[in-house]
C-alpha cells in the first residue's frame, strides 16, 4: 500500500519523491523568474528616455549581469529540470528518478548558490558588472571583489546542473516501462536525454573558466592577462565553448514539450517523429562546433571565421526539419487553441523570427555591423523568452491539470497568453531596429536617435511583467480552487502520464505498466 | 542605487506624461532609424547588401512558412467540424525540406564569402592608424606622422543628468575628433591597454575588439567627407556608455593641415613643461583635468566609491607628494587605477595632483610644477 508524503517542512527537506523535487525546482524557478524580471525592469526603466535617472552606470551594469545569470542559471535551467523531475518517470511508465537522494541534493543546493549570488548584490563594491559573459581581463584583474562570490556560486549551480543531468540520463537509460523502446520514447524524453548529454559535457568546462579566474584573481596565475603571457581571448574560446552548448541546453527540452502540445490540439499524431528524433541530436552535435561565432570580431583568422560561419548556417537545416515537422503536424488537424496551444503556436511563430535573425549574424561580415547591438539582444530574446519561457509556460498549463487535480481558468490562461504576447513583441522587436540603427548593447545611456524605440521597449517590458504576475496569480487560483480536472485532462492525448488519476497519486507506476 | 527618491518621482511623472503624450512623437517619426546604414566605405555597402539580401531570402521563407501555418490554423479547426487526417510521415517531405534549405544556405554563404575575404585585405595601406582603447577614452596615432593624441567624450556632465538640454550629438561628440582623408586606403591598427574595448563606426563597417596585448587591423577607403560618429561596442566597465568615437573625413589638403597643427599643438605644450605656474592657474586647471580624467572614478567631489574606486579626500592625496605624483604617472598594477604618465601632459599632472592635494577641503598647500613630473618620469 503507498504511504503519503510526511507532513510539515521535512516533507521538503528530505523529500526523494520526484513530484515533490519537481514542484520544489518548479517554484524556485518562478520565485527566480520574478527576481530577474525586477532587474530587466530596472534597465527598462533607465532606458526609458536618454540621460541618468534612476541608477548609476556601475548599478546598470550590475542589473544586467544579473538579470543574465539569474535568469539563465536560475529561471529557466531550474524549470526545465522540474518539468524532467516531474514528468521524465510519469512519461516512461517509472516509479521515481533513478537516484532520489542525489535528486534531492542537487535541488537543495540551488537555493544557496543564489542567495549568494544576489548577496553580492549588498557588498561593499557591488554585484558583477561584467556582464553576463563575464568577460577576462573585465572579470579578473577589473573586477569588483564579490567575483569570488560569484565564481563559488556558478560551480554550486554546475555541480547541481551534472547532478541533474546524470540522475536523468540514469533514469531514462534504466527505468522505461516493458515495451518502450528508445524510438518509443516521448520527445520530452528524448529532447531531455540529449540535453542532459550536453549538461555533462559542458558545465564542466565551465567550472573550468571560472576556476581559471579564481587563479588569475587569487593566485597570482596569467592565463587570461597578456602581461603575464595569457590571452584575454582564451577565456572567450573557453566561456563559448561552453556557452554556445548551454543556449541549446535552454533550448532543446522546449522542443519536447512543443512536440507533446501541438499533436494533443491538432488531433493528429506528431509528423516525422524520427526526423525530430535525429534533427535534435544534430543540433547538439552541431552546438560543439560553432561557438565562435559569438566572437567575429576578435580577430579570428579567415580561415576559423569562414568555417564558423558556414557551420553557424548549418544549424538552419535541422532546426528548419523542426519546424516544419510542427507546421505538417498542425496540418489537415483538428486544432483548438486552449491556453498550452496558444504558447506553442507562439512559440513556434516567435523561435522562427529569432532563427531568421540567428541565420543573418551567422554570415561573419554582416555581423560586423550586427554585434554587441541591441540587434543581437532582440535575437536572443526571441529564440529565449519564446522558446525557454513560453514553452515552459505552455507546459505548466498542459501539465498542471495533472499535477494538482485541478483545471485552471481557461478565460485567464488567454488573457495572460495575449498580455504576454503582446508585452514581448512591443518589447522585443524595437530592438531590432535600435540594433541596426546603431546602439550598442549593455549602455545605460544613448543619443536621441535611439529615444523611440527605447521608450516602447521599456513600455512593453512592463506589459509583459504584469501578464506574469497574472500568471502566477492563475496557477495559484488553479491549485486553490480550480475545478476538479478529468485524469484525462484533454482530448485523447497521448503519453503514459494520461493513464493515472488527476491528480497524480504521491506514487505512481510502482508495478511499470506494459507499453503497447 | 536610487539615485534620489525625487528622481523616482520625477520618472514616474515623466513616464505618465510621456505615455499620455507619446504619438506626440509621430512628428518626430522621419527621424526614427530602424535600418542598418549604407555607409561610406566599400566594406559597408557590402555588408549592407548582404544584410539586405539576408532580410529578404527570411521575409520570402516566412511568408511561406507563416502563411501555411495561418492557413492551416483558419481552415483546419476543429469548430468548423473538421475531421483530422493521420498521416504523420513522409521520407520524402523530409528529405524535400532538408535539401531545399540547404540549397538557398549556400546561396547566402557565397557572396557572404567573398564579402569577407575582401573585409580582411589590410594589404598596401596609405595611412595606418594606431587606435589604443583605454578606460573609457581612446587614444589614436598617426603612425609615421608623430601625431598621438586621447579623445574624450565632450559632452557636458549637466546634459546627462538632465539639467541642460541634451543637443543633437549628445553622447556622440568628442574634444579631439580623428581626422582622416577621403579616398585613401586607412589601416586601423586596433589595441587596448586596459580591458576589452571594441572600436566601431558603423558608417565605415569597422567593428574590431579591442585587446589589451593583442593587435588587430581592420581598413576602409571613405568615400564621402564628413562626420562619422561611432561608440565602444564591448562591455569595458563603468563607463563603457561614454566614450564615443568621432572621425571627421576631409580632402588630403585638410587633413595635412590637421597634422601640422596637432605637431604645432605638441610643440607649444613640450615648450609649457618649461614654465613655472602659479597655484591658483594650476588649481584652476587641474579641476578641469580633474573633472575630465579622473571624475568619473573618484566622482566630482573626491570622495570615490566604496570598495571600489578610492577616495581622494584621504589616502594619497594627503600623503607625500613623490608618492602622490607616482600613483598618478605609474598607476596601480592590477587595479583600475591606469598609468597616466602616457595620457596626459606634464603640465595636466602637474595641475591635477596641485587640485588633488588643495580641493573638497583638503588643504596642503603644496603644489607640482610640470618640472617636478618631467623629472619624475625621467627617474630623478
Amino acid at each position: 500500500m503507498a504511504h503519503g508524503p510526511a507532513k510539515g517542512i521535512t516533507r521538503w527537506l528530505y523529500t526523494t519523491n520526484h513530484k515533490d523535487i519537481g514542484s520544489m525546482y518548479l517554484w524556485f524557478s518562478f520565485a527566480m523568474f520574478f527576481l530577474g524580471g525586477i532587474f530587466a525592469l530596472v534597465i527598462r526603466a533607465e532606458l526609458f528616455q536618454p540621460g541618468l535617472q534612476i541608477v548609476e552606470p556601475n548599478f546598470f551594469n550590475q542589473m544586467t549581469t544579473m538579470h543574465g545569470l539569474v535568469m539563465v542559471f536560475g529561471a529557466v535551467m531550474p524549470a526545465f529540470v522540474g518539468l524532467a523531475n516531474w514528468m521524465i518517470p510519469m512519461q516512461i511508465g517509472a516509479p521515481d528518478m533513478a537516484l532520489p537522494r542525489m535528486n534531492n541534493w542537487s535541488f537543495w543546493i540551488l537555493p544557496f548558490a543564489f542567495a549568494m549570488l544576489s548577496s553580492t548584490l549588498f557588498m561593499e563594491g557591488g554585484a558583477p558588472n561584467f556582464g553576463w559573459t563575464f568577460y577576462a581581463p573585465l572579470s579578473t584583474t577589473y573586477a569588483p571583489p564579490s567575483v569570488t562570490f560569484f565564481i563559488f556560486a556558478v560551480h554550486i549551480m554546475g555541480a547541481s546542473s551534472i547532478m541533474g543531468a546524470i540522475n536523468i540520463i540514469a533514469t531514462i537509460m534504466n527505468m522505461r516501462a516493458p515495451g518502450m523502446t528508445y524510438m518509443k520514447m516521448p520527445l520530452f524524453v528524448w529532447t531531455w536525454l540529449i540535453t542532459a548529454f550536453l549538461l555533462i559535457a559542458v558545465m564542466p568546462v565551465l567550472a573550468g573558466v571560472v576556476t581559471m579566474m579564481l587563479m588569475d584573481i587569487h593566485f597570482g596565475t596569467s592565463f587570461f592577462d597578456a602581461a603575464g603571457g595569457g590571452d584575454p581571448v582564451l577565456f572567450q574560446h573557453v566561456f563559448w565553448f561552453f556557452g554556445h552548448p548551454e543556449v541549446y541546453i535552454m533550448i532543446l527540452p522546449a522542443f519536447g514539450i512543443v512536440s507533446a502540445i501541438i499533436p494533443t490540439f491538432a488531433r493528429k499524431p506528431l509528423f516525422g517523429y524520427s526526423s525530430m528524433v535525429y534533427a535534435t541530436a544534430a543540433i547538439a552535435f552541431l552546438s560543439f562546433v560553432v561557438w565562435a561565432h559569438h566572437m567575429f570580431t576578435v580577430g579570428l583568422p579567415i580561415a576559423g571565421e569562414l568555417f564558423f560561419m558556414w557551420a553557424t548556417m548549418l544549424i538552419a537545416v535541422p532546426t528548419g526539419v523542426k519546424i516544419f515537422n510542427w507546421v505538417a503536424t498542425m496540418f489537415k488537424g483538428a486544432m483548438t487553441f486552449e491556453t498550452p496551444m496558444l504558447f506553442s503556436i507562439a512559440f513556434v511563430i516567435l523561435f522562427t523570427i529569432g532563427g531568421f535573425s540567428g541565420l543573418m549574424l551567422a554570415i561573419a561580415p554582416a555581423d560586423f555591423q550586427y554585434h554587441d547591438t541591441y540587434f543581437v539582444v532582440a535575437h536572443f530574446h526571441y529564440v529565449l523568452v519564446p522558446g525557454a519561457i513560453f514553452s515552459i509556460t505552455a507546459g505548466v498549463y498542459y501539465w498542471l491539470p495533472k499535477w494538482c487535480g485541478n483545471m485552471y481558468n481557461e478565460t485567464m490562461g488567454k488573457m495572460h497568453f495575449w498580455l504576454a504576447f503582446i508585452g514581448l513583441n512591443v518589447t522585443f522587436f524595437p530592438m531590432h531596429f535600435s540594433g541596426l540603427a546603431g546602439m550598442p548593447r549593455r549602455i545605460p545611456d544613448y543619443n536621441m536617435m535611439f529615444a523611440d524605440w527605447n521608450m516602447i521597449s521599456s513600455v512593453g517590458a512592463f506589459l509583459f511583467g504584469a501578464a506574469q504576475v497574472m500568471f502566477l496569480y492563475n496557477i495559484i487560483a488553479t491549485i486553490v480552487s480550480g475545478k476538479k480536472a478529468t485524469d484525462e485532462v484533454w482530448e485523447n492525448p497521448e503519453g503514459l502520464e494520461w493513464t493515472v488519476p488527476s491528480p497524480a497519486p504521491y506514487h505512481t507506476f510502482e508495478t511499470p505498466p506494459e507499453y503497447k | 542605487m536610487l539615485k534620489t527618491a525625487r528622481g523616482l518621482c520625477a520618472w514616474l511623472l515623466g513616464f505618465a506624461v510621456m505615455l499620455s503624450s507619446s504619438w506626440v512623437l509621430a512628428e518626430e517619426a522621419e527621424q526614427l532609424k530602424f535600418n542598418m546604414t549604407r555607409g561610406v566605405t566599400p566594406v559597408s555597402q557590402d555588408i549592407h547588401g548582404l544584410h539586405m539580401l539576408m532580410f529578404w531570402w527570411c521575409v520570402g521563407i516566412g511568408v511561406v512558412v507563416f502563411g501555411i501555418m495561418f492557413f492551416s490554423m483558419f481552415v483546419h479547426r476543429k469548430s468548423r467540424g473538421v475531421k483530422p487526417a493521420n498521416f504523420h510521415e513522409s521520407t520524402a517531405l523530409e528529405l524535400t525540406w532538408t535539401a531545399i534549405p540547404f540549397a538557398i544556405l549556400i546561396a547566402m554563404g557565397i557572396p557572404a564569402s567573398k564579402s569577407l575575404i575582401e573585409l580582411y585585405d589590410t594589404s598596401e595601406s596609405e595611412v595606418d592608424v594606431l587606435i589604443t582603447g583605454y578606460q573609457w577614452r581612446w587614444k589614436y596615432e598617426v603612425l609615421g606622422e608623430d601625431v598621438s593624441f586621447f579623445s574624450n567624450l565632450s559632452t557636458p556632465r549637466d546634459e546627462i543628468d538632465g539639467f541642460a538640454e541634451k543637443n543633437p550629438n549628445y553622447l556622440l561628440e568628442v574634444d579631439e575628433p580623428l581626422v582622416l582623408p577621403v579616398g585613401k586606403k586607412i589601416r586601423f591598427i586596433v589595441t587596448a591597454n586596459d580591458v576589452i574595448h571594441n572600436w566601431w563606426v558603423p558608417d565605415f563597417g569597422v567593428k574590431r575588439d579591442a585587446i589589451p596585448g593583442f593587435t588587430n587591423d581592420s581598413w576602409a577607403v571613405i568615400e564621402e567627407p564628413g562626420v562619422y560618429r561611432g561608440q565602444c561596442a564591448e562591455l569595458c566597465g563603468k563607463d563603457h556608455g561614454f566614450m564615443p568615437i568621432v572621425v571627421e573625413a576631409k580632402s588630403d589638403a585638410e587633413y595635412r593641415a590637421w597634422l601640422d597643427e596637432k605637431k604645432a599643438a605638441a610643440a607649444a605644450l613640450a615648450e609649457l613643461t618649461e614654465k613655472t605656474f602659479t597655484f591658483d592657474e594650476l588649481y584652476a586647471k587641474g579641476e578641469e583635468v580633474y573633472n575630465r580624467s579622473c571624475a568619473a572614478c573618484h566622482q566630482a567631489n573626491g570622495e570615490g566609491v566604496p570598495g571600489a574606486f578610492p577616495s581622494l579626500k584621504e589616502g594619497i592625496s594627503v600623503g607625500p607628494i613623490q608618492n602622490h605624483i607616482d600613483v598618478v604617472v605609474n598607476g596601480v598594477p592590477g587595479t583600475a587605477m591606469q598609468a597616466f604618465g602616457e595620457q596626459l601632459s606634464e603640465v595636466d599632472i602637474a595641475a591635477v595632483v596641485t587640485y588633488e592635494r588643495n580641493a573638497w577641503g583638503n588643504n596642503m598647500g603644496d603644489l607640482a610644477q610640470p618640472l617636478d613630473i618631467y623629472n619624475h618620469k625621467q627617474g630623478k
